[in-house]
């Protein structure tokens, strides 16, 4: 009971005290970008390490959040009763349209950013889990909504940006985002959020629903005989991690200040689980601090040679799943209690 | 009527390039149970087959003809490595596979960067499979997309072949209906397997190959085109090839037809919610194997 609280102090502490007096201004910066990552990983985490539904599709939520949150900031803009600047660049439209409209409102701006995410992941999941497709079939479908929601979103020139996506935002809900002070407003917010999202989970995965999606996890057909629907077990992490994602997508538009589909395409939403998989994907902070280390090796290597980059990107994928699939996480010595339960990733079970 | 059987070609032809990716795909697929992320990379390695020899032969129409062999050996070989060094350590974790192979076609995929160049490049076309073949006065198809749709068959045909009557091709089967029986009755699976991916990978080659004939060849050329050969596989069901023959072409007419009456934009969406209502019909593919397993 007692070690958490004292890494959830540690990690406070980390984030909210030495981050901002160690870092500039571009460095914090870019932090609050990793932890934006470091929120979906927490998600993948809780959907693929417990729950052993390897989505490669968290890039639709995460946009669906982010494009959520940068219609309103781009309508917030431009001011009322005007158009987006880039609505009026392509000049194909004299008035929004009417699904941007609600977007004028914050609040539901802000709700829309995790509960759009958190509906379509609902309606996916009920038609998709109720037949039982799962495994490789499950994470092929979801990289498949992944590519045709990029490709949707490319087609829409008009409407949402199209390649370019929605770019060049200024305002944060009134503060402007070119001031120094205000960014790290948001990279505070961000920071909160992980933490937040941390703790979610954390009661989730020691609740007795978490002990029940290991369960399923590890025999779907034996939960089932004991008379849970092992459906709704995985719909709710399936939908939880959506939400996760939504919420990154939202707070990534303020701290980066563009969202376009090659953010949230194929490429994008597989590189989102690989830092799930280095830092350790059943465990509950190795995501966190696994996606904001393959983030940040990869702004240092990239700077340096690209093309060294894409061949460690390459070996991440390779040699962390194949040696060490428990991740960082398993090489930590935790309690033994924890250390019983994390250390065995199962056999998946074969139809 | 013409616009529509135009459209109607172009789908079968879509289907055809879906039917030689995912030919080799459903064959890796059914017996591993893994889907290999890199096999749009070993597409890749087909089609800079042809750049290369093309270097080295003058002749486009020879060059093709003896790509289609060599691009089938150096792929099938790039897969059994592939198999051999990775994809047996993980075999009881088909999902870490799907990983691991993802960052083997990344690795593929900059190798290609730096030996070719990150630009496209360009290869010729033997002459015959230049023009296009007039079947009406305002109906022409293009002579490469024939070449493409005869070779899909000819594929289908010879992996036919082979599983039905060859003793490999039973080993096969029985491998795919159940592993661990088969391995009960002195099937050596490891050596199966091996085989099965060289042959699988091999096609992905031969699809490299096709591929040139109608599009760029570059170092991201797999990815752009996978993801529905992957589609494609799951929709059509595992163990079977009618599945995977029938579902290209009909994801192929699908979505040229969708792409006619909306935009290519719209048409992926329809496309893609299209597959999750068939799943809810055959939520194992459109043909499985009958077993005792559950689910």
């Amino acid at each position: 009971m007692r070690r958490p609280l004292i890494g959830f102090g540690l990690a406070a502490v980390a984030l909210f005290g030495v981050a901002p007096l160690v870092l500039g201004d571009f460095r914090l910066n870019l932090l609050a970008k990793y932890l934006c990552l470091a929120i979906v990983a927490v998600g993948i985490g809780l959907a693929w390490g417990r729950g052993g539904m390897l989505t490669l599709g968290q890039g639709v939520f995460f946009g669906l959040g982010g494009y959520a949150m940068a219609m309103h900031l781009k309508l917030a803009d431009a001011g009322p009763g005007e158009l987006p600047d880039f609505m009026q660049l392509y000049g194909q439209l004299d008035e929004l349209p009417w699904w941007w409209r609600p977007f004028a409102n914050p609040v539901f701006a802000m709700a829309a950013t995790v509960l759009l995410p958190m509906l379509v992941a609902l309606l996916l999941g009920l038609l998709i889990f109720r037949r039982r497709v799962r495994g490789a079939y499950f994470a092929i479908l979801s990289q498949a909504l992944c590519a045709a929601f990029a490709i949707f979103l490319i087609g829409q020139q008009g409407t949402t940006g199209g390649t370019n996506g929605l770019t060049d935002i200024r305002g944060f809900f009134g503060y402007d985002l070119n001031d120094p002070l205000n960014r790290r407003t948001v990279y505070f917010i961000i920071a909160a959020s992980l933490l937040a999202v941390l703790a979610l989970t954390w009661q989730l995965i020691r609740s007795r629903y978490g002990e029940l999606l290991v369960a399923v996890r590890d025999g779907e057909e034996r939960v089932r005989f004991l008379g849970y629907d092992p459906a709704n077990v995985k719909l709710v992490a399936y939908v939880a991690a959506a939400g996760m994602a939504g919420l990154a997508g939202a707070l990534f538009v303020p701290a980066v200040g563009i969202i376009s589909p090659a953010l949230i395409g194929v490429v994008p939403s597989i590189e989102f689980v690989i830092g799930v998989a280095v830092g350790g994907r059943a465990s509950l902070v190795g995501p966190a601090l696994g996606a904001v280390a393959v983030a940040w090796a990869k702004t240092a290597l990239s700077e340096r040679a690209p093309s060294a980059w894409t061949y460690f990107e390459g070996l991440l994928f390779i040699l962390p799943i194949v040696f060490l699939p428990g991740g960082l996480a398993s090489l930590a010595r935790l309690r033994p209690s924890w250390r019983r339960r994390q250390a065995r990733i199962p056999a998946e079970a074969t139809p | 009527m013409t616009l529509v059987l135009s459209q109607l070609f172009t789908g079968i032809s879509i289907g055809a390039v879906l039917l030689l990716i995912a030919l080799g795909l459903s064959l890796t697929f059914g017996q591993m149970n893994v889907i290999n992320m890199a096999h749009g990379e070993l597409i890749m390695v087909g089609a800079y087959t042809v750049y290369v020899l093309q270097q080295v032969i003058s002749g486009a129409g020879w060059s093709l003809l003896i790509a289609l062999p060599v691009a089938f050996a150096v792929a099938g070989l790039i897969g059994v490595l592939l198999e051999v060094s990775l994809i047996r350590r993980l075999y009881l974790r088909p999902l870490d596979t799907l990983l691991v192979t993802w960052g083997v076609s990344l690795l593929l995929q900059q190798l290609a960067r730096d030996v070719f160049g990150a630009p496209n490049v360009q290869t010729r076309a033997p002459e015959i499979l230049t023009g296009s073949i007039r079947i009406t006065d305002d109906l022409a198809i293009s002579s490469s997309r024939v070449f493409i749709l005869v070779l899909a068959l000819a594929a289908v045909a010879a992996v036919t072949l082979v599983l039905r009557t060859t003793p490999l091709g039973r080993r096969i089967r029985a491998v795919v209906q159940n592993r661990d029986l088969a391995a009960v009755s002195g099937l050596a699976t490891g050596r199966i397997d091996r085989l099965t991916f060289f042959i699988g990978s091999g096609l992905a080659g031969i699809a490299g190959v096709a591929l040139t004939l109608i599009g760029p060849i570059g170092p991201a050329m797999g990815t752009n085109i996978i993801v529905n050969a992957f589609l494609v596989v799951v929709v059509g069901g595992i163990g079977q090839l009618k599945g995977t023959v029938i579902v290209a072409f009909v994801l192929g007419v699908l979505q040229s037809m969708v792409e006619y009456t909306t935009t290519t934009s719209v048409a992926s969406v329809i496309v893609f919610v299209t597959i999750v209502a068939f799943l809810q019909w055959r939520p194992q593919g459109l043909f499985t194997l009958r077993t005792r397993s559950l689910a």
